[in-house]
């Protein structure tokens, strides 16, 4: 049996039926992260050791009857959830030192339910950027075409999945840096609803965007997943406490009478028409599952990356004020005064992408710009919101594709970062309006995978992972690797 | 030419909670270095606020007892700025939408006059941590023990007109603080700290002159020296043609001057916005009513009652109450000689000064209110006089014991038995047949002088034990013969 193939599910029933132990898996997947990492760059660090002590644990706890579905599962974190006595980048020179003396929340959780953390997965310095090409540990490979970016700013965890490096891993979502680099490696990703995954432990980028989330090679297993991560955390007071939903329960719901919306600025201008064709397919392929189909119009779309490039600088600018030089991180060698520590401390520890995003936030909010650009940009919020709300009175859910091209070559956007922004124009309303959504394989253009993007009203994560599971019975595009992998 | 000061004040009063504002870090001062500073405290990368509700609640307290408006819905903001003792680069307090909102605190001045000071708003912040610049070789070291302490920041109005109402207000705050059991008031470990902003205009002039902002003022003195200082400082400058500049300034009272510390085109851009980690509080009338329920009877309500219920003097309610260890000490003092005026008098006199020789609080008395309030009671039964009263308080604040003990072991009981008074008298009268002569000669005008005389002898006789009213009474009855 080829271990690294499994998926979370597959492990669950072999590691139940003994088919092989946890430690087994652990050391088959060490070993291929160690053949395979090198081509696509897609770990900072693997924690073969603690891994294997984790491996060994899961396994005594099944010795001893337990029969959790996560016990001794595989998988990655995301290199800014803060993982106690492992080193927590965020992708930054600023953090290469800096080992996180505690867990996240969502960390713990996993870990309670069993899971096995193999490492730490390559992002964009600081989750600030949509193709992985910001990371101080250079960029990660996309394993469909190595010369191509995985998406960002989880684009690690998408390539390490993608390559059977790990069968499932955790991302964060500040944009659409969960569904993006999900829809470009050809694999499921969801990010939940703003409050149902605790931020604590999760190096902030935009505090009131920023939602943690599992990316996996469908939707049962970011079902599995999600129902471990997610729930109430009294640290996070933007956490919601509300109930969690048992998520694989509902996989199976029939999608009869499923209201399906498509914004008709979805498709307009800008998207890869190869890429809408097949998002009118998994459209038909609902649509013969018993869901209908109704166009919707969502106005605000078009000021959706403007208000969000105001907000998510603007809150970044401050959440990155503490990495100073003074407690931990990145300090310059022999500073002459407070100005100089300070001065070349972030000028060597900050890569260019988050430098822009420190400047363009800390102008929005200065005196004399706070009204004309952050408080504009929230009004813009607000009316962003208002046209989902609108749009959920009329439909279930909103469908249409997680990004307007495939896979771009590693380089080609390099000089330009407002045509990388611009590739975030379908993904970053979610984060707007705090609402759930999931991308799923969808097709291939040109060799590439493409994704198409559900959204659904507040907490109804069991819908999308419902809908994402039905159409994954009935096609196969989330079942395809990579060449070579 | 004619000056009128203004003068407006923020103080800053750490709320006594057992725990941080954000954090669960203990509040405890003077521990060690860095002990108490968490995660939180640190400002470590990924750490979240969680917002301590019963600073809140006594920030509501506050703005109940000040009759402000409440902010029913208060907003935490992000103050950015950068300094070592800062972890996170940016201070959470509230901006737009304080806690508490318009209120307004009556001080009484020297002259009696009672004077309205509005607060324009009181808001919650954290405190920051402290540089420490000492035994670090050239460098400087960090204790965030401090970082996190939840402050409640009282703005006043530039109401104030001179350096003693700033002083009288600071106090009016400090008691009500303390009365409400928000704040410990202690200023030497900076627990009540004041920002001053002074300026000064031309006496009837509408529009107010440029202030400066007089930092960090610690205590009811400072406060009052350093305004006056700043004071002279602007007028000075006025008339010798200069100007003043809106400016940062830090009050050294070793050197009882103010120095300029930044200028207003230094001043941070502190780019203010919504804490996006901490949710708006949404108050609940229900919990305002419930708290308004819990406020203790403050100043004003007590001074009142003190007069009306104890027939104290409009000047005694007001020592009295001014603050509430005095105010309950007085009451544990009533409650067990059930007499207002003379416990008013020996908690004002005696007891007041005793405290002051020894620099001591109330608190720190060496004679409990019981003591007190028993020995007062052996003064109403004429088991001693008021002089034999002092002697005997004296040796209750040197720890000897109770009234009644001291009393008795230095037989200080006062002698009542009139036969023996007399037999006393005779003896005194005997020795003085001179002076008894000349007093019976006298006309009713001399006598009253010379007799005097005779109740000194008199009570030096009888070591100040006897009845100096029956001493009176007896005296009279012989010498007229």
């Amino acid at each position: 049996m080829d271990l690294h193939t499994l998926t979370l599910r597959q492990i669950g029933d072999g590691l139940r039926d003994k088919q092989f132990s946890a430690e087994e898996l652990t050391r088959t997947l060490l070993a291929r992260i160690k053949q395979q990492n090198s081509r696509t760059n897609a770990f900072i660090t693997v924690t073969g050791e603690s891994a294997l002590e984790q491996a060994r644990a899961a396994d005594a706890r099944r010795a001893n009857g337990e029969n959790g579905a996560l016990l001794g599962a595989p998988i990655a974190h995301k290199d800014l959830f803060c993982t106690q006595g492992v080193r927590t980048s965020c992708g930054s020179k600023m953090l290469d030192n800096f080992i996180a003396p505690y867990n996240a929340t969502a960390v713990e959780k996993l870990a309670n339910a069993g899971c096995v953390s193999l490492g730490k997965t390559n992002m964009d310095e600081f989750a600030m950027g949509s193709s992985n090409a910001s990371s101080y540990y250079g960029a990660v490979h996309n394993p469909w075409q190595l010369d191509c970016i995985p998406g960002g700013s989880s684009g690690g965890s998408a390539a390490a999945i993608a390559a059977r490096m790990v069968p499932a891993a955790t991302g964060t979502d500040t944009g659409g840096s969960i569904r993006q680099p999900a829809a470009l490696c050809g694999l499921t990703g969801l990010k939940p609803t703003y409050g149902r995954v605790s931020r604590w432990g999760m190096v902030a980028y935009a505090s009131s965007l920023d939602q943690g989330g599992p990316m996996a090679r469908d939707a049962y297993d970011c079902a599995l997943l999600l129902g471990a991560m997610a729930g109430f955390d009294p640290k996070d007071s933007t956490c919601v406490d509300q109930p969690v939903d048992d998520y694989l329960a509902q996989l199976d719901q029939p999608l009869k009478g499923l209201k399906i919306g498509l914004p008709k600025e979805y498709f307009g201008g800008g998207l890869d028409s190869r890429i809408g064709t097949a998002t009118h397919a998994a459209v038909a392929e609902l649509e013969k599952l018993g869901a209908s189909v109704k166009e919707i119009s969502l106005p605000n779309l078009q000021h959706a990356i403007a208000a969000y490039y105001v907000i998510a600088p603007a809150e970044a600018s401050s959440n990155l004020s503490r990495f100073d030089g003074v407690r931990y991180g990145h300090r310059c060698d022999n500073p002459s005064d407070l100005s100089d520590l300070y001065k070349r401390s972030r000028s060597e520890g900050f890569g260019s992408e988050v430098k822009r995003r420190i400047m363009v936030g800390t102008y929005a909010l200065s005196a004399g710009y706070y009204d004309a650009y952050y408080i504009k940009a929230q009004q813009i919020r607000r009316l962003i919101k208002n046209d989902f709300i609108a749009a959920f009175k009329e439909v279930d859910v909103i469908m249409g594709p997680t990004t307007p091209n495939p896979a771009w070559a590693l380089g080609a956007k390099g000089n330009d970062p407002v045509a990388e922004y611009l590739e975030d124009i379908y993904t970053i309303t979610a984060n707007l309006a705090g609402l759930p959504g999931i991308s799923m394989p969808a097709g291939f253009v040109d060799g590439l995978p493409v994704g198409v993007q559900l959204l659904a009203p507040y907490f109804q994560e069991g819908r999308l992972l419902n809908i994402a599971h039905q159409y994954q019975q009935v096609t196969d595009w989330h079942l395809q690797a990579p060449t070579g992998f | 030419m004619q000056w009128e000061t203004v003068i407006g004040l923020e103080i800053h009063a750490q709320l006594a909670t057992q725990s941080k504002i954000f954090s669960g870090s203990a509040t405890t001062f003077g521990a060690d270095a860095n002990t108490q500073a968490s995660l939180v405290d640190l400002a470590m990368p990924g750490t979240l606020p969680v917002l301590n509700k019963t600073a809140v609640e006594m920030a509501l307290k506050f703005g109940l007892a000040i009759d402000a408006e409440l902010g029913m819905t208060n907003i935490f903001a992000r103050k950015n700025y950068f300094y070592p003792d800062l972890p996170k680069g940016y201070q959470t307090s509230q901006m737009d939408d304080p806690v508490v909102g318009k209120g307004h605190l009556d001080i009484t001045l020297e002259d009696g006059t009672v004077k309205r000071i509005g607060i324009t708003r009181a808001h919650l912040e954290e405190d920051a941590g402290k540089s420490l610049h000492e035994d670090f070789h050239g460098m400087s070291g960090i204790d965030l023990n401090r970082a996190g302490t939840p402050l409640l920041e009282i703005v006043s109005e530039p109401d104030i007109r001179s350096a003693k109402e700033a002083v009288a207000y600071v106090k009016a705050i400090h008691a009500l603080v303390r009365y409400l059991g928000i704040c410990d008031g202690n200023m030497a470990e900076g627990s009540l700290r004041c920002d001053c902003n002074v300026s000064v205009r031309p006496k009837g002039q509408a529009e107010f002159g440029t202030r400066a902002e007089i930092k960090n003022v610690n205590s009811f003195r400072f406060i009052e020296k350093a305004i006056n200082h700043e004071v002279q400082r602007q007028i000075e400058l006025i008339e010798d043609g200069g100007k003043v500049v809106q400016e940062t300034r830090l009050y050294d009272p070793n050197k009882d001057q103010t120095r300029s510390m930044r200028s207003k085109e230094e001043a941070n851009d502190y780019r203010y916005f919504p804490c996006p980690d901490l949710l708006p509080v949404v108050l609940d009338p229900a919990t305002i009513e419930q708290l308004r329920g819990e406020l203790p009877e403050l100043p004003p309500q007590k001074c009142a009652r003190f007069q009306s219920a104890y027939g104290l003097s409009a000047y005694d309610a007001s020592v009295l109450s001014a603050s509430r260890e005095l105010a309950d000490y007085f009451e544990a003092v009533n409650q067990v000689c059930n007499d207002a005026k003379l416990a008013a008098n020996w908690v004002m006199g005696e007891l007041s000064s005793l405290l002051n020789k020894d620099n001591l609080d109330i608190e720190q008395s060496p004679v409990s209110a019981a003591q007190l309030g028993g020995m007062l009671l052996r003064i109403q039964d004429n088991t001693i006089s008021g002089k034999i009263a002092k002697m005997v308080f004296e040796a209750m604040a040197a720890g000897e014991g109770d009234a009644d003990q001291i009393i008795e072991s230095k037989g200080l009981k006062q002698v009542t038995d009139s036969g023996a008074i007399e037999s006393m008298l005779d003896d005194v009268l005997a020795a003085n047949a001179e002076q008894v002569q000349q007093y019976r000669d006298s006309d009713e005008a001399k006598r009253g002088k010379m007799f005097g005389f005779f109740v000194g002898q008199a009570m030096r006789a009888s070591k100040g034990k006897a009845n100096p009213q029956q001493v009176n009474e007896l005296l009279k009855k012989k010498l007229e013969g």
